[in-house]
């Protein structure tokens, strides 16, 4: 995995922490929607800051594939790197 | 866990969140007296939630020429158009919808739903880009997935996100398709349109405008935002309903561009639904030309609108950021919007309740649809209702 990763994964957490609280533990495999209880209109919500920490654009169809937050923070690093 | 069981969660969740022994999304109506009243629960009730902008649901003349096409032509065509042929209303009522928007081609669909879904599907596709705004309509939502095309959204009516979006995409804004439509069903409020078509036109990109809820209710014919707004020339695809203020269902796409007419052969949602009934075609153009001819209909309308919306912001009720025919009263707790909803069922009146995902923001909605042929006397007791609620919902 590339160097900036972690960070991805850093800038990630920081943003679902502001829809679940701050004292809600978020690992790589928390699972965005049963155990974080995002909803579909909050996940879309959060592509969109996503969008713009990152100057990227994220196509709402490929979260179909995601349930995770590492699964997340991997679509975020594939968009980012085939930009670059 | 098994598809059943998930229909189960489903169930649980509701009944979490609603109370035993009212249907709040499937409210029994016993008996239709008006466009405007019927009787709900054994009692007569004021419909305050219904799209019937105009009220024509009962104007003698649509319902001649339904009675009339029925005798004619029989209650359905039984198929779709291209197996089945198209009949002599179908083809009929597109050259008028063409006529109305003065542009070249219409298609008409089934239902409105169905507009948005064929028509998104059948413009774009794997490779292109739509951009919706964020307050879209499920059937924009589903248009685009059904395309196969990359969905991006943009913040409700913010034209600096819109921008910010295109950029983004480099040279794919010229594949890109921009949808936004001309009244948001959720807050009411209109589109930026003369925004939208600068940053279309400076993108290169495509505009589809939705007007199902501003079709009748803007501009002097009743266009929608395009004629309000002058920018009709600067659309690319307008899409619309049958079920709001034409009173019937079905919808259409209208369009200057010939290829509109090649969604016929590549568009799945048209090609394989039974064609609209002979009635419901004839009613449609009926209304359609009361519509047109309707400027009084909608300045007793704005009338109505401009009343209430007055009245329940005198009042303290949050309200969308603009008059308009879609009055929606957003609250913070799905609790309190059920009261607010129960209540007013109780005082006689009956509208819609929208609760969280459905609702922007996370806030719970209850929307009123004003219609023109409401009575002021209607909209001042609607007035009185909700200010004999206010203190039990924010107590």
């Amino acid at each position: 995995m590339a160097s900036d990763y972690p960070e991805i994964l850093q800038k990630l957490c920081h943003h679902l922490k502001q829809l679940t609280g701050p004292d809600v533990e978020i690992l790589p495999q928390t699972d965005l929607i049963n155990q974080l209880a995002i909803d579909s209109v909050k996940l879309l919500n959060l592509i969109m800051e996503i969008e713009d920490e990152f100057d990227i654009s994220v196509p709402i169809n490929a979260l179909a594939d995601v349930q995770t937050v590492q699964e997340l923070a991997n679509l975020i690093h594939q968009i980012k790197s085939a930009k670059q | 866990m098994s598809l059943l069981d998930k229909l189960d969660t489903v169930a649980a969740a509701r009944k979490a969140l609603l109370p035993e022994g009212i249907d709040v999304f499937g409210t029994p109506i016993e008996e239709v007296y008006s466009s405007t009243e019927a009787k709900i629960g054994g009692r007569r009730i004021l419909f305050l939630g219904t799209n019937n902008y105009l009220g024509l649901t009962f104007a003698a003349e649509c319902l001649q020429a339904a009675h009339a096409a029925i005798d004619s032509e029989g209650t359905g065509t039984t198929g779709s158009r291209m197996a089945n042929g198209s009949y002599s209303g179908h083809r009929a009522l597109e050259r008028e919808l063409a006529d109305f928007y003065h542009c070249q081609s219409c298609i008409v669909f089934t239902t409105g739903y169905q507009a948005n879904l064929a028509t998104i599907s059948g413009l774009a596709g794997t490779g292109d880009v739509v951009l919706i705004d964020g307050d879209s309509h499920a059937s924009i939502y589903d248009g685009c997935r059904l395309s196969g095309a990359e969905i991006i959204r943009f913040r409700h009516n913010d034209m600096a996100d819109l921008d910010k979006r295109l950029r983004r995409l480099g040279e794919r804004s010229r594949s890109t398709l921009i949808i936004a439509e001309g009244i948001y069903s959720m807050l009411g409020d209109r589109a930026p349109l003369a925004d939208i078509v600068r940053l279309k036109n400076t993108y290169n990109s495509i505009l589809l405008l939705d007007e199902a809820h501003s079709l009748g209710v803007l501009g002097q014919t009743g266009q929608g935002l395009v004629e309000e707004t002058g920018l009709i020339s600067d659309v690319d695809f307008i899409t619309g309903t049958f079920s709001k203020s034409l009173g019937g269902i079905g919808g259409y796409c209208a369009s200057n561009h010939p290829q509109l007419d090649q969604l016929r052969y590549v568009s799945r949602p048209y090609i394989f639904t039974a064609s609209p009934t002979p009635a419901t075609i004839a009613s449609t153009r009926a209304a359609l030309k009361l519509l047109h001819d309707g400027i009084e209909l909608r300045q007793q309308l704005w009338k109505n609108v401009h009343q209430l919306y007055s009245r329940l912001h005198k009042l303290g009720y949050q309200l969308g950021p603009e008059p308009s025919p879609v009055i929606a009263i957003l609250l913070d707790t799905p609790q309190q919007a059920l009261m607010l909803w129960k209540g007013l069922l109780e005082h006689g009146i009956y509208v819609n309740l929208i609760l969280p995902p459905a609702a922007p923001d996370g806030k719970s909605l209850v929307r009123c649809s004003v219609s023109a042929v409401h009575t002021s006397e209607q909209m001042d007791y609607v007035g009185q209702s909700f200010a004999e609620l206010r203190d039990s919902i924010f107590q």
